[in-house]
């Protein structure tokens, strides 16, 4: 009720506050002449940058970067997750509402995602989890679905190539799910890009690709098994018709909860903290079902493609409400 | 150095002052939001707004609630909520809270509702799909025992069956370890309620605090705020929001 309303009425809140400070700004600027008639020659569009608008492109960067470092820098003050995940949602409504092909959406999406990981990784958030395709979303039609696997395949070799700037940047890339479903040429780029970034630590990337939480469990569940059938065979040879020694059997070939715990693909990672899921749904799709006990679902109604520095630090701040309630929550277990 | 140091103590203070004026803000929008979300839901119980009189109830076939533990010893604020969802018409309510206490008072819960029937009794005599019981509801009490532990009991009556395969297992490996195969032994660790369609979570935060995580998989999930301040009109809204979702289920 929070996430999907005061997100939405957050996005309106924001928006006055922008066209407040741009009428302060233009009160400033009338200090001085106004000119009656300006003419424009649209020229440029080709070339990014122009000597001159140059210079102030740097300029109002800059200072975009001075100002979002300054917000960070207040919001650190509260508790930061450690562990922030992403359901991509809305990109093919985003699509038609633009006009715009399919794949212009997903790359729109693409783009927002990087920036969405990098205020993640400047706020020192350490784990992010991406919900990239589901194993359900392989019911959809072959065109787009090779869309997505060759886009996927397109950042994976980006990422191989510009590995130095991964390196420097720390990240490190883990593909979780049922890989055996990709195709091979992804499957291989994306085996060898998690060996390639395996050693770096400043932030953890999961992309869950090929992916549902019940087959994740299933998954645990079968290694769980397998691993206590060396134990059950090992105790059966050390036995004997004595009732105690029967109880141990049964003991150690018994699956705990900690044993599928340690299988799940996440294992190692911290729990979810926030699950952000765009375009104002609900639910969690079968996505990070086991993880996301005692972590707060967050809705904003805007689109991914749509998704801005405003609602990661809307879902931080909502976090930082709830999270003395949360960390009690967890520490009951 | 002392005046680097008296700046730099001086741009924390600031610092911190500005995040709490930073959350006071919010504080504030939400305290406005509380408001307007009252306003409504009271306008909404008196039938004011009209697109909320043509509720359709039957595409809510099973409903869940979390309620937070220490909320869940307000019994009688838990039977207001029941009695509210029979008047809405709901039929199927599985009630959830992590340590168990609805659970616990449940006998309690059943006796001061009219007409409401455990879910275990309705699914052994084929009640739950039996619409005539028009102004029956029926309960399932959940807790976490019903959760992540029961996914590991259930993984142990796999495992026993996987022993008894012998030489077959590493064949049958992949056809014996399937989500049909779980759901299955699920039922028969005695989780054998359906996926709810909506959870509602009353609590502070939007979190389903460990509702058994099998069941969710595409379960709406709105939060509603504490219990203490449950009404109807709210109820209302979040299945009317409910009622015009429209899921592709990854297609």
């Amino acid at each position: 009720m929070e996430a999907q309303i005061g997100s939405g009425g957050a996005n309106q809140l924001f928006k006055s506050l922008g066209t407040f400070m741009r009428k302060c700004m233009f009160m400033v600027l009338s200090v001085g002449a106004i000119p009656y008639h300006i003419a424009f020659i649209l020229s440029g569009n080709r070339k990014l940058a122009q000597i001159g608008s140059g210079d102030a492109n740097q300029l109002f960067k800059s200072l975009g970067t001075f100002m979002r470092k300054c917000m960070f820098r207040v919001v650190s003050v509260g508790a930061i997750p450690n562990h922030i995940a992403f359901i991509l949602n809305g990109n093919r409504r985003f699509a038609k509402k633009h006009n715009i092909p399919l794949e212009a959406g997903y790359r729109s999406a693409f783009l927002s995602l990087l920036y969405a990981l990098k205020y993640c990784s400047e706020l020192g958030v350490k784990y992010v989890s991406i919900y990239a395709f589901s194993i359900d979303n392989f019911r959809r039609s072959p065109d787009e679905v090779r869309c997505v696997m060759d886009l996927m395949l397109e950042k994976v070799e980006v990422l191989l190539q510009e590995e130095s700037l991964v390196k420097q940047y720390g990240v490190r890339v883990c593909f979780l799910g049922k890989l055996q479903l990709l195709n091979q040429p992804l499957r291989i780029a994306a085996e060898k890009a998690m060996k390639a970034t395996a050693n770096n630590t400043r932030i953890v990337i999961f992309i869950c690709v090929a992916y549902t939480s019940t087959n994740e469990m299933i998954h645990a569940v079968q290694q769980s098994c397998i691993d206590k059938l060396d134990n059950h065979s090992q105790a059966l040879k050390q036995t004997t018709t004595h009732d105690n020694a029967n109880e141990g059997v049964k003991e150690t070939t018994m699956v705990k909860l900690v044993d599928i715990d340690k299988h799940m693909y996440m294992n190692g990672a911290p729990n979810l903290d926030i699950m952000i899921r765009t375009a104002g749904e609900n639910r969690l799709s079968n996505f990070l079902l086991w993880q996301s006990t005692h972590c707060m679902l967050h809705a904003p109604a805007v689109l991914f493609p749509e998704i801005g520095l405003w609602h990661l630090v809307w879902a931080i701040i909502s976090f930082q409400r709830h999270h003395s309630y949360l960390e009690k929550k967890k520490k009951q277990i | 150095m002392d005046f680097k140091d008296q700046t730099q103590k001086i741009g924390h203070l600031g610092v911190r002052l500005l995040w709490h004026l930073l959350h006071f803000i919010v504080s504030l929008w939400y305290f406005a939001l509380g408001i307007v979300n009252a306003i409504e839901s009271y306008l909404i119980s008196r039938g004011v707004l009209k697109r909320y009189k043509t509720l359709d109830i039957g595409k809510l076939q099973y409903l869940a609630i979390v309620v937070e533990s220490e909320d869940a010893h307000q019994i009688t604020k838990v039977i207001e909520l029941l009695q509210c969802l029979m008047a809405i018409g709901v039929k199927r309510v599985c009630l959830y809270d992590t340590e168990g206490i609805l659970k616990k008072s449940k006998e309690s819960i059943l006796a001061r509702l009219n007409n409401a029937t455990l879910f275990e009794e309705a699914d052994e005599k084929n009640l739950l799909l039996d619409h005539d019981h028009n102004k029956h509801i029926t309960l399932e009490f959940t807790s976490s025992s019903d959760g992540k532990e029961a996914v590991a009991k259930a993984a142990n009556i796999l495992f026993m069956k996987y022993l008894q395969l012998g030489d077959y297992r590493k064949s049958e490996e992949d056809s014996f370890f399937t989500e049909a195969h779980m759901t299955e032994a699920l039922r028969a660790v005695g989780c054998r309620g359906p996926e709810p369609d909506l959870l509602l979570v009353y609590g502070p935060a939007r979190c389903h605090l460990g509702f058994p995580v099998w069941r969710i998989r595409y379960t709406e999930i709105m939060h509603m705020g504490p219990l203490k301040s449950m009404r109807s009109g709210s109820l209302i809204k979040a299945i009317y929001r409910f009622t015009m979702v429209r899921q592709n289920y990854g297609k």
